[in-house]
């Protein structure tokens, strides 16, 4: 299939339909709330990505999938922006509006990969996952990843903590997982050990899956060590201050 | 009236006057003021307390040992000192049941003045808090604690800055060598003034919503409307709870600003609150923390406790530990201990001695085996109570009371926490699991620590199936302490009921698995001072839920024996001990476990020590009592805890269970002919 090549109208009249979804829970949208104008609609409905009945709007199968890579450049984007180039809430919304139409399929994935496969945007609302996030893909040169994913003697700051459930992400903080926070990641069994601020805190898999940390530099030793031995036998104390 | 009584007997024996009531004509003329101690887990709350009162709170290297509030009392020149230890707590609006009691204690009864302690070594994650309490506007000193630790860790506090930049008394103390306790005491007793200190700003989203509720907020309430705004804000059910019986009227609109506030986060407000008042924190430690030196070698206890928590090193560790219990409880206590005192005490000496005496003094066999009896309450009651029972459980809450405080719990929690997710628990349950092995009514209680009433159900449930109280612990190793084999037959069997009910239990009780996450404090060489301290606060507790129960039991056995309905019980329990291959002798010991599991392990131990019973009933006797019943004490708290009919459905699961497996664990080693 050849790559579509929406227009920047058409993308967003797409994008409206899928967060009209995510709020209401409806899976259709009026066609006079569709964002974008009539030339929009009438883009999408030669592409084949709407069907409209009765003066209302829902995506076709191919429709799905085109509105679901549009919505992941967008929130990808701004998590690049408030992850790593630390873009504030003021400018992240006509910043990342931008960058998402950059983000072309292929790049997106690279992004995804760089920045540890993030499942949530900076406002919470879940990312459409891509093929890197269900192969599992890692890249060396990440800026971002989960705590799940980082090898023992790995060292970063805290950047963000994504909670599905309402009452963990303040607990997290409360135990000083505070964004910004430098950590270390000491062993990762049997359950996940940090050196966390002055203290150290552990928690189960689950929780490191949703602890996301802007990793510093990377030790080049632990790259190089097979991933099962870096996990289960060495104890790396002292390697980070080293490096300090 | 007998804790009024109690009240003045203390005063009169610690050289206190009054009663402690106002107006009381023997009172001096003293100012009293309430000072409430609040801080997250951890921070050496209970050690200021111990420093501050001179009495008793348990103190531990465990976040979550104070579940109760403990009260104390101190004296700096004319004020009296009401102190109150609260249970730890990260936030305003409560995370767990504990946390609640400390917000309780804000919300309905505040104190003169509140005291927030916070380890020096995380200011930083802990100053949020300090910045609540000043934004519910109540009197406010903060204590800078443990500033030892944070000097060795390289990290040093401007105390005088930060009490400019917040505006409140801020005192440095090192509670586990008395720093600086001198100057809290002062801070305590001086004026307690609201601090004026700046509060945080929120996003505006919330900021307008804080507004609209407050606006709504009539009532005149413990904390600013400001700071309960937030409370409800954040959909806090104590808050609610207050605003429901005072401003019943704005609850339904209330309800509705807040529900528009959250449709900005899909996240939650949590955490954009929780982010504001870091930020405002971050400002606030930047200014007042300076890094010093920095110890560069790790110290030994650094180094031990990194192996303790190594998936590899901490087996050795771990196993080193459960010998060490052994050592103090099965061979210190079981064996030393009980010879000494019941053979020797009471066997040689107090047993003759009371006999002939009663049989003098009450020359009536009716009356004087009421006291001499094979039931006596001395004879019996007394000598269970004090030569078996309170060796054994005193031995494990030294070693208990010594784990807690060199900070090896936390690490046992995080090597268990894979096995425990399968028994739908966190790592976190081992410490009421752990404690359980000293005393199953009292860890019950402390299931509390536990976040979810799925995981306080299913802790229960375990506590009261499958952990045996040390009482049946020494009294276990001491029968078995011959029978190697039966020994590992025991452990097997009692491990794998543990692991399939427990994962049984967990795949049938609804309910998602609770995550796991703890602060693991650094290892702490206990001090002796505290060890003992606790060791005698648990014994106490013990004592008193003990000793009139022990005495209770021979009373109402004598009834029994009296009204003949005794033996017709005993003899409508024969059919079932048979069916576990057991002598007749053993009902009783099952009919005493049901009254105090320590009393019927030590029964049995009586009757199966005295011989003439083979190796296989030893072992199907012992399963079965380790696993039957939670006794009538525990039972009362699992009722009070958990409600009447969970407790209820914990036991009618638990008398066929324990009885099933002896039956077949019979079954199985007879057909087998194993010897034992």
């Amino acid at each position: 299939m050849p790559e579509l090549e929406l227009s920047e109208q058409a993308e967003e009249a797409l994008a409206s339909v899928w967060s009209e979804r995510e709020t209401s829970g409806r899976g259709e949208l009026a066609a006079r709330e569709l964002a974008g104008d009539e030339a929009a609609r009438k883009e999408l409905r030669e592409a084949g990505l709407i069907a409209e009945s009765s003066g209302m709007v829902s995506l076709t199968e191919a429709g799905e999938a085109e509105a679901a890579a549009i919505i992941r450049r967008e929130r990808l984007a701004e998590r690049l922006l408030t992850d790593v180039l630390g873009v504030g809430e003021g400018l992240m919304a006509e910043a990342a509006c931008r960058f998402e139409h950059v983000l072309r399929r292929g790049i997106d994935d690279q992004v995804c990969t760089l920045l540890g496969h993030p499942r949530v945007c900076p406002h919470g609302s879940p990312i459409p996952p891509g093929a890197c996030c269900r192969a599992g893909a890692n890249a060396a040169g990440k800026v971002v990843s989960a705590l799940a994913d980082l090898a023992p003697g790995q060292t970063g700051v805290i950047a963000y903590i994504q909670g599905r459930r309402r009452d963990l992400v303040p607990r997290l903080l409360a135990m000083g997982a505070v964004p910004g926070t430098p950590v270390t990641l000491r062993q990762r069994f049997p359950s996940f050990v940090l050196d966390l601020g002055n203290g150290q805190v552990a928690v189960d898999a689950e929780t490191a899956r949703d602890i996301y940390v802007q990793l510093k530099a990377v030790p080049p030793a632990a790259l190089r060590r097979p991933r099962w031995l870096a996990r289960r036998f060495r104890l790396r104390r002292g390697q980070s201050k080293r490096e300090r | 009236m007998t804790a009024r009584a109690l009240q003045l007997l203390r005063g009169i024996v610690t050289g206190r006057r009054g009663c402690g009531c106002e107006a009381c004509p023997l009172a001096p003329a003293l100012q009293t003021r309430t000072v409430t101690l609040f801080g997250s887990p951890n921070v050496g709350k209970s050690a200021i307390f111990n420093q501050l009162t001179g009495s008793y709170a348990v103190v531990s290297n465990y976040p979550g040992t104070t579940v109760e509030v403990t009260r104390g009392r101190a004296r700096v020149g004319d004020v009296l000192l009401e102190v109150l230890d609260s249970p730890g707590a990260y936030s305003l609006a409560p995370f767990s049941e504990e946390e609640g009691v400390s917000q309780q204690l804000l919300l309905d009864d505040p104190p003169d003045l509140v005291l927030h302690v916070v380890e020096a070594k995380h200011l930083r994650r802990m100053l949020p808090l300090t910045l609540q309490l000043v934004e519910a506007e109540i009197p406010l000193a903060l204590d800078v604690n443990i500033v030892d630790e944070a000097a060795r860790a390289g990290l040093a506090v401007d105390v005088a800055a930060l009490s400019r930049e917040l505006r409140l008394p801020v005192v440095a103390t090192a509670a586990a060598t008395g720093l600086g306790i001198e100057q809290l005491r002062a801070v305590l007793a001086g004026p307690a003034p609201v601090p004026p200190g700046t509060s945080v700003a929120y996003p505006q989203a919330i900021e307008a919503a804080i507004a609209q509720i407050a606006a709504l907020l009539r009532a005149r309430y413990r904390i600013s409307t400001r700071s309960l705004a937030l409370l409800l804000l954040l959909r806090d059910a104590g808050a609610r709870e207050r605003v429901r019986a005072a401003d019943p009227g704005a609850l339904a609109e209330i309800e509705r600003i807040v529900a528009e506030a959250s449709a900005h986060y899909p996240q939650g407000v949590a955490l954009p609150i929780a982010m504001a008042r870091q930020e405002a924190a971050d400002r606030v430690a930047g200014r007042v923390l300076r890094k010093t030196e920095k110890r560069i070698r790790p110290s030994l206890a650094e180094t031990l406790g990194r192996l303790a928590v190594h998936p590899v090193a901490g087996l050795p560790i771990l196993a080193g530990v459960i010998y060490l219990m052994y050592l103090v409880v099965g061979r210190l206590g079981a064996g030393v201990l009980v010879d000494l005192l019941d053979k020797r005490l009471f066997g040689h000496y107090v047993n003759p001695a009371v006999t002939a005496f009663f049989q003098r003094l009450l020359p009536w066999p009716l009356w004087s085996s009421l006291f001499v009896g094979d039931y006596g309450v001395i004879t019996l009651g007394a000598r269970y109570a004090l030569a078996i029972v309170l060796p054994l459980v005193g031995a494990f809450f030294v070693v208990f009371a010594v784990l807690e405080d060199s900070g090896y719990l936390p690490r046992l929690a995080l090597l268990v926490d894979r096995v425990f997710k399968r028994l739908g628990l966190s790592g976190r349950a081992v410490i009421p699991l752990v404690l359980g092995l000293g005393c199953d009514t009292m860890a019950t209680l402390v299931t509390r620590v536990l976040e979810t009433r799925r995981e306080r159900v299913l802790a229960t449930f375990l506590l009261a199936l499958a952990i045996p109280c040390s009482a049946q612990l020494g009294v276990i190793l001491g029968l078995l302490s011959s029978h190697p084999l039966g020994l590992l037959i025991w452990t097997g069997v009692v491990l794998t009921v543990f692991l399939v009910s427990g994962s049984l239990a967990a795949h049938l009780l609804p309910g998602e698995a609770s995550r796991f996450y703890l602060e693991i404090p650094p290892l702490r060489t206990p001090l002796v001072r505290n060890v003992a301290r606790k060791t005698y606060a648990r014994l106490k507790w013990y004592a008193a839920e003990v000793i009139p129960l022990f005495l209770l039991v021979s009373v109402v056995i004598w009834l029994g024996e009296l009204t003949h309905v005794f033996p017709l019980v005993l003899a409508a329990l024969h059919p079932l001990v048979h069916a576990l291959g057991l002598p007749s002798a053993a009902a009783d010991s099952f009919l005493f476990g049901f009254i105090r599991r320590d009393y019927g392990a030590a029964r049995l131990f009586e009757v199966l020590a005295g011989g003439g019973i083979s190796g296989v009933s030893l072992v199907v006797a012992t399963v079965t009592i380790t696993l039957f019943v939670p006794c009538l004490a525990q039972f009362l708290v699992m009722q009070k805890e958990r409600g009447l009919r969970t407790a209820l459905a914990v036991t009618s699961v638990i008398l066929p269970l324990a009885f099933g497996v002896g039956y077949v664990l019979n079954l199985i080693l007879t057909a087998s002919q194993v010897r034992i």
